[in-house]
């Protein structure tokens, strides 16, 4: 089979979906490889370095639709290029099949395959190819970078000879894959960085990247969707939060929204209001600017500054910004989705209708829409835990709790102590004078044991049974005691006794001396 | 020779001295001086109470001691790391042997001077040895005293040495490791139990001597069905538990032979068992009684249902990670000590030290099959002590860690018992390895461990499973470095 790229017709894209790396591992699936000249020319790829790859390189777009019988790209197709393709010819890119209907109906009818990237079905095995992820990962990335660009401060905190400099503080909302990856970004460039979102289980991760989680008093159903993603949020909430953000906005430098709902225009999280209340030279990225934006006052594709000096970002086009990062990667999962597809790595696609991620991507096949896929029998996460607010105790509080526990604590070693006081009086009454003297040292040994073994280090409890095994050997002095009688049983018995108790004593010490030889510093 | 006084004066030296080699457990360094406060101790109280008064046979003693000590010095030299818990399992039942046979021998010795002394001999002509002359001198309650005391030290020293002969067994793998009990079940122990009550109350009224022989047979039972009941994992507490037994086996048996340096020893050699036992317990948030009992209490509803994929992955994958990573943290459980991966493991540690990486190891409390036992295999691997760290001093580090590799263990790091209140294992303290970027599990297959619950942790997104036996896994890993 030949797998065939072209150039994105738009100008502004600079992606392309094959790199020379990627276009070795297909080789390895039995593949061929085709490029248009120029199609890697903006990703800092040349035609050279393709043919090293033993890429063929084709003059025109046309070429290659001819050549090839798999196509890849990044945007998804123009009228154009879905007239081009032929019965049994298959298209990769993304496609966003909700927007494209017509063109969609256009393809299946010409009965070529589509696959688009970004219905690749959100579960483990297929995130390898999860382009959405990739994309939005550098997207996350580049708008931290974007946004320092634009700040005319540090990120993060210092103090020199010149004064002191305090950290800045970046607000990210949204803790998807590209809001984890502004949050990692902002706290590796020493921000003190603060995450919102809707699913709360989504907490642990904000706080796993170093960021601290802002949480709402909210009870109720808050906005967990399918696939991973948010769902909309009941209005209360909805004011909750935004109450929330109000709450923050002043002391906020740096806004990165990145709130988007699967096939819904992008809710308003940044109001107007909240940009006013921001100080002159915070900078908003709204990432959700193709949908819309999460701020309203964004422009898309631009970048504007608002009255009060807060620059607002609405660049759609991140992941094209650092095209030679967003090609490997997507290339590379172009690449795995090739794998999935040529299971024999034989060079003969198997388009597997059962398989659960290549159907889900697959969007139109053999002149059938088959969009949108049944449900997929896996959800993306494990089932969401709820997670309370930690709830921050009054020192009131606290002082009732601690004297409650003290209280408690006290009764209970009075009763232990008056129980145990009265079976020694018990014991008293009864046993002779003799038994009692040694009663009272045993008591006593045992509180002395249980005095000195709790203070034991827990990784030398080992050599703790080995010791106390060399001291039971002690029982020897029974034996010894015994050995001299005159009845021979008793001295047969004794004699086992003493042997037996000599290998305690002897091995025990030997070995504890053994093992604690070996404990060593670094 | 040594008097009476003398003999005492050695004794309460012995005493504190055995006290010190215990308290200087604290840390690893004063442990390696205490050590020889504990023997030091044992070699006066011995020394004092061979030449003490009223012993003899000196040539008999010295034959047994120095055969006894010979088997001593070459168990102690040859024995394997990994085979700690059988000899330690080995070391209690001849505590508790031992503790059988000096009851018996009270007994037989009490028979005799109650014959002489009705006989109308007196004390001098009878030519007792030390302990003779303290039974000659006995009282009627002081008799009867006494044979509570036999009784007891008879009970607990054959509890201790079946039992412990039989965890012996499962730990060394002679004897199989699953849980198996007869029929009738605790029943069956319960019925023992009575059964050494009544012949208990017979001896204490003059039955004779098979009563006591008795006692000591179905004692014998019991320690053998209460510790064939138990499962392999479970051993940490059956082995702290049987320590405890034969330190009470010890103090029973001063009691009988009145002399305290034994009663103290006993009860100290007890606690610590006991303590150890409480910890493990602790540690498994478990009851004593149903561990010693056997079998893991029901789940108490439906327990959470795993969803995702248990994803495998390669040593190469292994290596980059590692070679990405800044701060490391291995977990070892019972499974590292099964496939000897410690030498690989401790090669792996100094291999990415070198390359200026944080590495430290977390050690859950019942990690293994004895208190302690991933220290003691990691310490002969020469893993630096200070880098093996408890579960309460490392559990907060996990979320700033960038890989944790998990080698055989599986009970120990199981989110369940965090967050499904269903599971049998929830409120047991765990270690929190998921909460690192990137989790490794080495692991043999894809079974469940030895509670038999699903662990949500292996089908974790940031979990990869690295399927193989552990040391050929970590070797391959090294190799890839």
């Amino acid at each position: 089979m030949k797998f065939g790229v072209v150039k994105e017709s738009q100008e502004t894209e600079a992606r392309v979906a094959l790199t020379p790396a990627s276009a070795e591992q297909i080789r390895k699936l039995g593949h061929e490889c085709v490029v248009e000249a120029g199609a890697g020319a903006r990703a800092d790829i040349s035609d050279a370095a393709y043919r090293d790859a033993g890429v063929e390189v084709l003059d025109s777009a046309q070429a290659v639709f001819d050549a090839a019988d798999v196509i890849g790209k990044v945007r998804p197709p123009t009228e154009a290029e879905v007239d081009r393709l032929r019965e049994g010819q298959t298209l990769i890119s993304f496609f966003y099949p909700a927007e494209n209907e017509e063109l969609l109906k256009k393809a299946a009818d010409k009965g070529a395959t589509l696959i688009a990237m970004d219905m690749v079905p959100r579960i483990s095995r297929a995130q390898k190819m999860d382009a959405l992820s990739s994309m939005a990962n550098i997207a996350g990335y580049r708008a931290v970078i974007e946004s320092a660009n634009n700040f005319g401060r540090f990120l993060t905190g210092q103090i020199t000879a010149a004064g002191k400099v305090p950290p800045a503080k970046i607000l990210v909302v949204g803790a998807g894959v590209a809001g984890l990856a502004a949050i990692g970004t902002a706290t590796s460039l020493g921000a003190i960085t603060y995450a919102f979102d809707v699913r709360p289980e989504v907490a642990e991760q904000v706080e796993s990247m170093g960021a601290e989680f802002v949480y709402l008093d909210f009870e109720g159903d808050t906005g967990s969707g399918e696939g991973g993603y948010a769902a909309p949020s009941s209005p209360e909430f909805r004011e909750a939060q935004l109450a929330k953000f109000r709450e923050l906005a002043p002391d906020i430098d740096i806004v990165i929204t990145t709130a988007l709902i699967p096939n819904r225009e992008a809710p308003e999280l940044w109001t107007e209001d909240m940009v006013k209340a921001m100080k002159p030279g915070s900078v908003i990225v709204d990432l959700a600017a193709e949908k819309g934006g999460n701020c309203k006052l964004t422009v898309k594709d631009d970048r504007i500054v608002t009255d009060n000096g807060v620059v607002i970002i609405g660049y759609t086009d991140f992941p094209s910004r650092m095209a030679k990062q967003s090609s490997t990667l997507y290339a590379t999962n172009i690449r795995h989705m090739l794998t999935d597809l040529t299971p024999e790595k034989d060079g003969t696609v198997n388009h597997n209708m059962d398989d659960d991620v290549i159907r889900g991507a697959t969007i139109t096949h053999k002149n059938d829409v088959t969009w949108p896929p049944p449900k997929p029998k896996q959800a993306a996460q494990a089932a969401p835990q709820k997670r309370e607010k930690p709830k921050e105790k009054t020192p009131e509080e606290k002082r009732a709790e601690e004297k409650a526990a003290f209280t408690r604590q006290t009764r209970s070693q009075v009763m232990l102590l008056a129980i145990g006081a009265v079976l020694m009086l018990l014991v008293g009454a009864y046993a002779p004078e003799s038994f009692m003297s040694h009663f009272i040292v045993f008591a006593l040994a045992c509180f002395v044991g249980f005095q000195v073994i709790w203070g034991v280090a827990h990784s030398l409890h080992t050599p703790l049974m080995a010791v106390t095994n060399a001291i039971s050997g002690i029982i020897i002095l029974g034996a010894l005691l015994q050995i001299g009688a005159g009845n021979w049983l008793v001295v047969i018995l004794s004699f086992i006794g003493v042997l037996i108790a000599s290998i305690n004593i002897v091995g025990g010490f030997l070995v504890t001396r053994r093992m604690l030889s070996m404990f060593v510093k670094s | 020779m040594f008097g009476m006084g003398l003999q005492s004066a050695a004794y309460i030296v012995a005493t504190i001295l055995f006290i010190l080699s215990l308290g200087g457990l604290k840390d690893q360094e004063s442990a390696k001086r205490a050590i020889w406060y504990g023997i030091t101790g044992m070699a006066l109280a011995v020394i004092a109470t061979v030449f003490g008064p009223g012993v003899q046979n000196v040539w008999l003693i010295i034959l047994a001691i120095a055969a006894g000590g010979f088997a001593g010095y070459y168990i102690a030299g040859k024995v394997q790391m990994t085979e700690m818990p059988q000899l330690v399992a080995a070391l209690h039942s001849f505590v508790g042997l031992a503790a059988v046979f000096i009851g018996l021998n009270a007994d037989i010795m009490l028979g005799a001077v109650t014959e002489m002394r009705a006989s109308g001999m007196t004390m001098d002509e009878a030519d007792l040895t030390g302990f003779g002359e303290l039974l000659w001198m006995k009282t009627f309650v002081e008799v009867n005293i006494l044979r509570v005391e036999v009784f007891l030290g008879i009970f607990i020293g054959a509890v201790t040495f079946t039992g412990s002969v039989i965890a012996y067994g499962k730990l060394a793998g002679q004897v199989d490791g699953k849980p198996k009990q007869l029929p009738g079940g605790h029943m069956l122990n319960l019925g023992a139990l009575i059964l050494c009550l009544v012949l208990g109350l017979l001896y204490f009224n003059g039955a004779g001597i098979w009563t006591i022989f008795l006692v000591a047979l179905i004692a014998g039972f019991i320690g053998y069905h209460l510790i064939m009941g138990i499962g392999g994992a479970d051993m940490p507490v059956v082995v702290s538990m049987l320590n405890s037994y034969s330190g009470w086996a010890a103090a029973a048996i001063g009691f009988t032979l009145g002399n305290d340096l034994l009663i103290v020893t006993g009860a100290l050699v007890g606690s610590s068992g006991a303590i150890l036992s409480y910890i493990m317990c602790k540690a498994m948030n478990r009851q004593f009684v149903s561990v010693i009992l056997g079998g893991f209490g029901g789940a108490s509803g439906p327990q959470q249902a795993v969803e995702g994929n248990m994803v495998p992955t390669d040593v190469d994958s292994v290596a980059d990670a590692l070679k990405e990573a800044d701060s490391v943290i291995i977990v070892p459980g019972y499974g590292m000590a099964v496939a000897q991966a410690q030498q690989a493991v401790s090669e792996l540690t100094k291999k990415l030290r070198d390359a200026g990486k944080t590495v430290r190891f977390a050690i859950h409390p019942v990690a293994g099959r004895l208190p302690g036992h991933m220290n003691v295999l990691l310490a002969e691997a020469k893993v630096p002590y200070d880098i093996v760290l408890e579960m309460d001093e490392i559990n907060d580090d996990f979320p700033k860690t960038d890989v944790v590799i998990v080698i055989g263990s599986n009970d120990i790091v199981n989110p369940a018992a965090n967050d499904d209140p269903n599971s049998p294992i929830a409120g047991m303290p765990v270690l929190h390895v998921w909460e690192a970027n990137q989790v490794f599990v080495s692991k043999r297959g894809q079974g469940t461990g030895y509670s038999g619950i699903e662990n949500p942790l292996f089908f974790k997104e940031n979990t990869r499973m690295l399927y193989g036996d552990a040391k050929d896994s970590v070797q391959a890993v090294l190799q890839k470095l």
